[in-house]
């Protein structure tokens, strides 16, 4: 449990959640998610000018788990699928009308492995596939937990761009990390224990 | 919400499709069952033409069971359901969508192995009819029942043998009206209708009622 948590972000700010083992970052970014309740305390989303790919038709007033995107410690991907049907099924599921899993895909540098199944993946490459579901439904925030969990350095870097793209996008990021993921201007949120 | 829905569905088909398992593994499941007991009973036609329905509808519970404790628990391991909470369309749509799916991969081939497998318990014409028909109308709602089991086990390791014992007996409604239905069609002073319109109200009821118990079972699981 949490207590006397309180911060806020703007537009293309980020944040950088740390702190030891067990001081409840994974605990935070699950309930700004809404995949825990608050037992006190409030949670405000305001929006505007987010640029949006949407084309459901969904109105503007969605409540905020709609409205980002969560990267847990499990990469949600389904191993029996290829890469391309795991992020088309989840552009769809975001509401997104025409999803496409290319570019995303280029962009992670695993273009090539669109048509390869998640099975045959190593660790690292299925972390990148779980990146690239960021891409391809655009939500204004992102909620990492551990991003750079058996990123090898290239991927790092190319999270960090990614990062670095979505906040100038008026995007928001928070993330909870042990290792500092390179983010220029990012804030610190320190847990203790 | 509709291509959304429909994706996860295909999703859900092409899964059980790559996999195996489901639906094949059911059928086999169903055909040893239906296999086994006239080596039990011995070989008296009159009395397994009688008892053949009831077989088939245990045969079928069974092996309804068989595939179920994985129906959301696969997606909580990958993070899959956290990932469903985010779409804008409601868990208990998504359960449902997910129970149908489950449904057309192991609960259809059930009902279209059924006639065949009934020849093997000496079954009539109507009463091979009768056993299909309320097969058809009743594995849904076993489905159903089970996804409320499913989604109170989804993250016990072993939730299979719990979820069995949850299930069962809320089974058991349709396992009555569907035998007195199957029975019914081969014969007898009672109409065919009664029993057979009874376990369409109780396939109806598990589908509206049972994704919104799924769905408050699998929020609580993600706390």
């Amino acid at each position: 449990m949490l207590r006397d948590v309180s911060f806020n972000l703007g537009a293309g700010e980020a944040v950088e959640i740390t702190g030891p083992n067990g001081t409840g970052k994974s605990t935070l970014l699950r309930a700004l998610g809404g995949f825990l309740p608050l037992l006190s305390g409030t949670l405000d989303w305001t929006e505007d000018g987010w640029d949006d790919d949407r084309t459901t038709g969904e109105t503007d007033a969605a409540p905020l788990p709609e409205r980002l995107h969560y990267l847990g410690h499990a990469d949600g991907l389904k191993t029996a699928l290829t890469c391309g049907e795991n992020l088309r099924l989840w552009g769809a599921m975001a509401g997104h009308a025409e999803p496409a899993a290319g570019p995303a895909l280029d962009r992670v540098g695993l273009g090539a492995l669109a048509d390869f199944p998640v099975a045959y993946l190593s660790a690292g490459q299925r972390r990148r596939v779980a990146l690239a579901r960021l891409l391809v439904a655009r939500r204004p925030l992102w909620l990492l937990d551990e991003p750079a969990t058996a990123l090898d350095r290239a991927a790092q870097a190319t999270l960090s761009a990614m990062m670095a793209d979505h906040l100038g996008g008026g995007g928001v990021v928070i993330a909870a990390t042990h290792a500092p993921l390179g983010l220029a201007g990012a804030r610190e949120l320190r847990l203790e224990p | 919400m509709k291509r959304t829905l429909l994706a996860l569905f295909w999703r859900d088909i092409t899964l059980a499709r790559r996999v195996g398992g489901g639906g094949v593994m059911g059928v086999v499941f169903f055909l040893s069952l239906v296999t086994v007991v006239p080596f039990a009973i011995g070989p008296d036609l009159n009395l397994l033409s009688r008892i053949g329905p009831a077989i088939l509808w245990i045969a079928a519970l069974l092996s309804g069971l068989l595939g179920l404790d994985r129906l959301f628990q696969a997606d909580e391991e990958d993070g899959s359901l956290d990932l469903f909470r985010l779409s804008p369309a409601p868990l208990e749509l998504v359960v449902l969508v997910k129970c149908a799916a489950h449904w057309c991969v192991t609960g259809l081939p059930l009902v279209l192995a059924a006639p065949l497998f009934g020849l093997m318990l000496a079954l009539d014409g109507p009463a091979l009819g009768g056993v299909t028909l309320s097969l058809l109308v009743g594995t849904p709602a076993l489905t159903f029942l089970g996804a409320i089991g499913a989604a109170l086990t989804v993250s016990l390791r072993r939730g299979g043998l719990l979820l069995s014992i949850l299930v069962i007996p809320l089974a058991v409604p349709v396992l009555i009206f569907g035998v007195s239905a199957a029975t019914a069609a081969g014969g007898g002073t009672m109409p065919f209708l009664t029993p057979f319109l009874v376990l369409c109200a109780l396939s109806l009821a598990a589908i509206a009622l049972s994704p919104f118990a799924a769905a408050a079972a699998l929020r609580s699981a993600g706390e």
